[in-house]
């Protein structure tokens, strides 16, 4: 076989690796959401389908195939199918340049654990979830239900205050690495985790993925109380269900790319070599479900912020910290105060 | 042909469709949509010749950010529903005389041998061919090209570009100090102590 054969099927088995993966961590997602929680709460949980609820997302996706397809009358038939889709497309290329685990050797082929490295990939990162919120918008658009539309104007609002202060925090590590590569920003931090020598950009940067992600406390686009479900009021059955998908799946790619960038992503100071390399993917899924499990505690233990306090937040806290924070890196840096891992 | 060339005309048959559609459509919305697939071409057109920062440069500020706006304020006003008349009617003749000139432009500087051998090839392109592909585009070569050879245009772009932000502020700052004026006045005049509100909305 010729040298791009190989190299086609090597990248199409990882795509569909990292999209199995997504599938199936939201399926589990949705439990470990709904046990934890529940424990939080002193309550049970799903306990029923299977053994300590395993089964419960197949029940579930199983009852959602059989719902009714409903479509409003009024609705931009065209955009109210398409926007469940754009709003999976996002969440599940997002990880094709996140590594997850360093070489391996699989029946004697070498191949590295990780879709694409490319000098940009940061920045691919920032253009994915800049586009995140398009599906978003649509739906609550082509529902024409005055809810859906207030939920899909809010994510609008919500995505463009919180964007620039995520990149802001980004440029943190970028600067500490000298390098737009995540395998190169996961290299850097070999030694010590960003999260220590950068606390300040690793907070900001959680705090506007849980914003882009639409996760408690900032929900806003599809609260309960005020929207009845926000942008996704009109929909059931399976589109619905791709919401659904959608949210949770990017609950995990903003977990794995914070792992990447703040917690050393596959890399645990040369644990990580052990089992021929295997033992990457797994410290970085322990890592990925640590962070999934604090995203559940912080929405079983916040309420969800008033609309104005939302931008006010954004705009006057988040994004002057998060510009000052660079241009100090930046200056340090330059004064070889901190060490620059170029 | 190679992959490469049936990869561009594929991009470039789509990227021609959405044009026309966005400027066909009637749903303000719709127009919206297309322009930012249209945007989605111009950056795959931008990985295709080697530059992957601008690429993604491309996607996170122009589909990522300015078209976000426009749907925004497209759906905040409902403007997609409100149809311009015929009051644009005089500009369709004109767009065709302007497009046929511009065409007739660039064919002929396409095609004319003279013209053609002489364009302009700038000198950092050429260096950074003759260097190797490996560093062209990525971002420390885009950078330093930004900031050593071109550092006096991109500071003026910066000023520019502060100085219409700075414009943006007082204008929104503006309207509330005479929204609240107006708020006074009509306060003041009125007889039974209503508010005035009504009349701000």
């Amino acid at each position: 076989m010729s040298d791009f054969v190989i190299f086609l099927i090597d990248a199409a088995v990882k795509a569909v690796l990292i999209i199995v993966g997504l599938v199936l961590g939201f399926a589990y997602t949705t439990w470990l959401e709904r046990r934890f929680i529940a424990r939080l709460q002193s309550r049970v949980g799903p306990n029923r389908a299977g053994p300590a609820g395993l089964l419960q997302p197949w029940a579930d996706a199983l009852k959602l195939f059989f719902k009714e397809d409903i479509m409003p009358t009024d609705a931009d038939r065209i955009i109210y199918t398409l926007a469940p889709a754009v709003t999976s497309v996002p969440a599940l290329i997002v990880l094709g340049v996140v590594p997850f685990g360093g070489q391996i050797s699989l029946f004697g082929y070498q191949t590295t654990l990780g879709l694409a490295d490319i000098n940009v990939g940061v920045l691919y990162i920032v253009a994915v979830t800049s586009i995140a919120v398009y599906g978003v918008v649509l739906a609550g658009w082509a529902s024409s239900n005055k809810y859906a539309m207030m939920g899909g104007l809010r994510a609008t609002a919500q995505m463009i205050s919180y964007e620039l202060a995520m990149g802001l925090a980004i440029l943190a590590p970028v600067m500490m690495a000298a390098s737009m590569s995540m395998s190169d920003i996961i290299d850097a931090q070999q030694n010590i985790w960003f999260v220590f020598l950068q606390p300040i950009a690793a907070v900001i940067f959680y705090i506007t993925i849980l914003a882009e992600t639409n996760r408690s406390p900032f929900d806003l686009p599809e609260a309960e109380q005020e929207l009845v479900a926000g942008y996704h009021t009109e929909y059931s059955g399976m589109k619905f269900a791709s919401f659904f998908m959608a949210e949770y799946m990017k609950m995990i790619a903003v977990s794995a790319i914070f792992s990447a960038l703040f917690l050393g992503g596959y890399r645990f100071f040369g644990l990580e070599n052990l089992l021929g390399g295997w033992m990457g993917p797994i410290i970085l899924f322990v890592k990925i479900v640590a962070s999934l499990a604090f995203m559940v505690w912080i929405r079983a233990t916040l309420p969800r912020f008033r609309y104005d306090k939302l931008m006010a937040f954004g705009w006057k806290v988040l994004l002057p910290l998060s510009l000052a924070n660079a241009v100090v890196t930046a200056v340090l840096i330059v004064l070889d105060i901190i060490p620059s891992f170029a | 042909m190679t992959p490469g060339t049936v990869l561009f005309l594929i991009l470039a048959l789509i990227a021609v469709a959405s044009a026309i559609g966005m400027l066909t459509s009637a749903n303000a919305v719709h127009a919206a949509l297309f322009l930012v697939i249209n945007f989605f071409c111009i950056a795959l057109f931008y990985l295709g010749l080697h530059a992957p920062f601008l690429a993604m440069v491309q996607i996170t500020v122009y589909a990522g950010a300015i078209m976000v706006l426009f749907l925004f304020v497209i759906m905040l006003l409902g403007a997609e529903r409100i149809s311009l008349g015929s009051t644009l009617r005089w500009q369709g003749p004109l767009a065709i005389v302007l497009v046929v000139l511009l065409l007739g432009v660039t064919i002929f500087i396409l095609f004319s041998p003279q013209i053609g051998s002489q364009m302009p090839v700038p000198e950092v392109w050429t260096a950074a061919q003759a260097a190797g592909d490996a560093e062209f585009g990525s971002p420390a070569s885009v950078g330093l090209v930004l900031f050593e050879r071109y550092l006096l245009p991109f500071q003026m772009v910066g000023i520019l570009l502060l100085v219409a932000m700075i414009g943006a502020v007082v204008l929104t700052r503006d309207e509330l100090k005479t929204g609240r004026k107006r708020r006074e006045a009509q306060t003041a005049v009125s007889p039974d102590g209503q508010t005035g509100e009504v009349g701000e909305a």
